[in-house]
């Protein structure tokens, strides 16, 4: 645990903010920033780093800070760390949490405080459903994503797929929907559990069942053991995941040749196509290119940093402001706009396919809407 | 049901291999069991770090997941090494938990609660030091033996990988079960097992015996580390929590401190585990597994071959 805010300048009142800007505010960034689905998150909070640096350097007499909260991914800690974060009268907006499952838990903190949020990657539908009025989606939700991926599936002409979910709050969704679209294509379905790491059951299942295809909907951890063994027992169809799978660790943890041909499904374009200066400047500060959601995560960063450089110190102005936004984001190029549920405007959602070569994900297309 | 018809050769031979891998870890609950009574919750760790010793000892060699397979005789030389190392590895640290945990509480006759509580501390210490030490990352195991089928019979089949493992784990049990029966090392620990002061007025060390009890159990984790490290393709700081679970059912349903009783009981559950999972969906996996072993304890409530190590024999 990091030491908790070391500058506690009391403004004295809530009402004398017209006097002098309040400075030293933070944006949270919530997500899995170790463990083995840190991949999914860790670019995009690099990304994070980067816009506040960028801000900094022009307002150097009131800086901004990122707070991070390293939920490993896990709703079990993620009511936690909500609290914490709430607890920081600094913490004026959080981007993130990253994943469903603990967004699940965190938000009903968040929403208690009015602590708004947005979300880069969280992407089960129910999760603009219950009410929080402080929960913002920057990308696609899965009804968006499941019927991508299963137009995505037809094109290769399968004459039988096999849908294996996690069981999670994501891969559960997901493969829901994806189930849906398919219809009869879907010949058998399975389950794997969180940290499981035998699949012989499911792989011979898989493999006696003659599908040509395969969907997974859940994260890397499990996804790329299960694949392992998969290609072990002579499975040769096709391994399509949704972006629980697209991150750098699927194609570390299951190697160059097993990995060979998986797809992965985003509702997010490519970080290293993004536009304007992002991807020279992600590449100058790291050394390395944007990983996925990168680009998002630096967007929406950069919409909590224009809230604060206007003025906007409390969490209830940025809520407002976030209410009223409609600007294209600097690196995705998306026009961030949200519908009263704090779903992104259905107009700017879209879905990429990335099939992994050689070792790393390349841009297959994007896929067009059904 | 159709799938256990359809796929019962494939789901015997993967079940049998996974429950080969239960039965070794089970050696160690057992053993450690039959001479103290106590239940040492963190061999389930002392196994997780047997899996990354054979990852560090690839990856000393260039290797990772995504290197090329190596060839036959490179990988069977690669995978003997690394059982050298990760059984020495999951030795040592079995016998630093019994030394730092267990031993002083007896020194000063803690009582059982107490053995309880630093067994599960150990545990914690070992896996959560490890996340901290790996930033609780996932590791992949670089490719080893090739993945065809070797021997093919009607609709049974075995990989290299299988036959491997069924035959590290028989020559591991036999040559433990050799040693406890008819070494003098292995009357002594039976001695312990059976009364230890008296044991000890005989003149047996033991303190002694219970180390050489904790490096057995070590040993064979580390054994079996290597075996699932192929298997699952995979391995992170909490791969021992699950598998030691069942590996511990395993010994239970077996009969604790039985040591045939660890491997019989560590083959059962991996079948019965694939078979449920055939039927009933895999997430019926540990529901099956464990609703069996809780019939299996109502019927024979010191399990299926009885509590025996320290069962008089020559």
């Amino acid at each position: 645990m990091g030491g908790a805010a070391a500058c506690k300048q009391d403004e004295g009142g809530s009402g004398s903010s017209d006097a002098s800007k309040v400075c030293d505010l933070k944006i949270g960034f919530f997500g899995a920033l170790s463990g083995a689905d840190a991949g999914l998150v860790t670019p995009g909070k690099q990304a994070a780093d980067m816009a506040v640096k960028q801000y900094n350097a022009e307002h150097a007499d009131c800086k901004v800070s990122i707070q991070a909260y390293d939920s490993q991914g896990k709703p079990e800690l993620a009511g936690g760390l909500a609290t914490s974060a709430v607890n920081d009268a600094k913490v004026v907006g959080i981007v993130g949490p990253a994943f469903s499952g603990e967004t699940e838990t965190a938000a009903p903190t968040f929403q208690q405080a009015g602590l708004p949020v947005i979300t880069q990657s969280a992407t089960r539908p129910s999760l603009s459903e219950q009410g929080w009025q402080i929960f913002h989606r920057g990308v696609g939700n899965d009804f968006s994503q499941g019927p991508a991926a299963a137009s995505y599936i037809k094109g290769l002409n399968p004459a039988k797929v096999f849908v294996v979910d996690d069981q999670s709050a994501y891969g559960a969704g997901l493969a829901d929907e994806v189930k849906k679209a398919l219809g009869p294509l879907v010949s058998a379905s399975d389950k794997a559990t969180d940290n499981q790491q035998d699949f012989s059951a499911i792989v011979t299942k898989v493999t006696a069942s003659g599908a040509s295809a395969l969907f997974y909907g859940g994260y890397t951890e499990e996804a790329s053991p299960f694949l392992k063994q998969l290609r072990a027992a002579g499975y040769k169809g096709a391994f399509v995941g949704g972006d629980g799978i697209y991150d750098a660790n699927m194609l570390s943890v299951t190697g160059k040749a097993d990995v060979e041909g998986a797809v992965a499904t985003c509702p997010c374009a490519p970080a290293t196509a993004a536009k304007g200066t992002f991807v020279q400047d992600f590449q100058a500060e790291y050394n390395a290119a944007p990983g996925v959601y990168a680009d998002v995560a630096y967007d929406l960063t950069k919409i909590f940093l224009e809230a604060i450089g206007e003025g906007k110190s409390t969490r209830a102005d940025i809520q407002a402001f976030l209410t009223s936004y409609n600007k294209p984001g600097a690196a995705s190029g998306v026009t961030y706009k949200w519908t009263d549920k704090g779903e992104l405007d259905p107009s700017q959602v879209r879905v990429w396919a990335y099939v992994a070569k050689d070792g790393a994900w390349a841009p297959d297309k994007e896929i067009p809407k059904a | 049901m159709n799938e256990l018809i359809n796929g019962f050769p494939v789901l015997t031979v993967t079940g049998l291999t996974q429950g080969a891998i239960y039965a070794l870890i089970a050696l160690g609950y057992t053993l450690v069991y039959g001479v103290l009574r106590l239940i040492n919750f963190a061999h389930s760790d002392v196994f997780m770090i047997g899996t990354f010793g054979a990852i560090w000892t690839w990856s000393a060699f260039g290797l990772d997941a995504s290197s090329a397979r190596p060839s036959l005789g490179e990988a069977l030389g690669l995978i003997v090494l690394a059982i050298v190392v990760a059984a020495l590895l999951c030795g040592f640290f079995a016998m630093l938990v019994e030394i730092t945990a267990y031993r002083p509480l007896r020194a000063r006759n803690a009582p059982p609660l107490a053995f309880l509580i630093t067994a599960i501390g150990a545990s914690f210490v070992l896996s959560e030091g490890m996340g901290a030490f790996t930033n609780r990352r996932q590791f992949g195991v670089p490719a080893m033996l090739p993945t065809e089928p070797v021997v093919t019979l009607g609709g049974w089949s075995l990989t290299p990988l299988q036959i491997s493992t069924l035959a590290v784990a028989v020559i591991a049990m036999v040559s433990l079960d050799w040693f406890v029966q008819r070494t003098r090392f292995g009357r002594g620990i039976r001695a312990v097992a059976q009364d230890a002061n008296t044991a000890a007025l005989m003149g047996v060390n033991k303190n002694r015996v219970i180390l050489l009890v904790f490096l057995i159990g070590g040993l064979m984790a580390g054994v079996a580390a290597v075996m699932s490290d192929m298997k699952a393709a995979s391995t992170r700081f909490n791969v021992g929590f699950l598998i030691g679970l069942k590996a511990f059912a395993a010994a239970v349903l077996g009969g604790i401190g039985n040591l045939r009783g660890a491997a019989l009981g560590g083959i059962l559950l991996g079948l019965v585990e694939n078979y449920g999972s055939a039927v009933f969906g895999t997430n019926f996996r540990d529901f099956i597994g464990f609703l069996v072993l809780i019939l299996l304890l109502m019927f024979r409530p010191t399990g299926l071959l009885g509590e025996s190590l320290g069962r008089a024999r020559a």
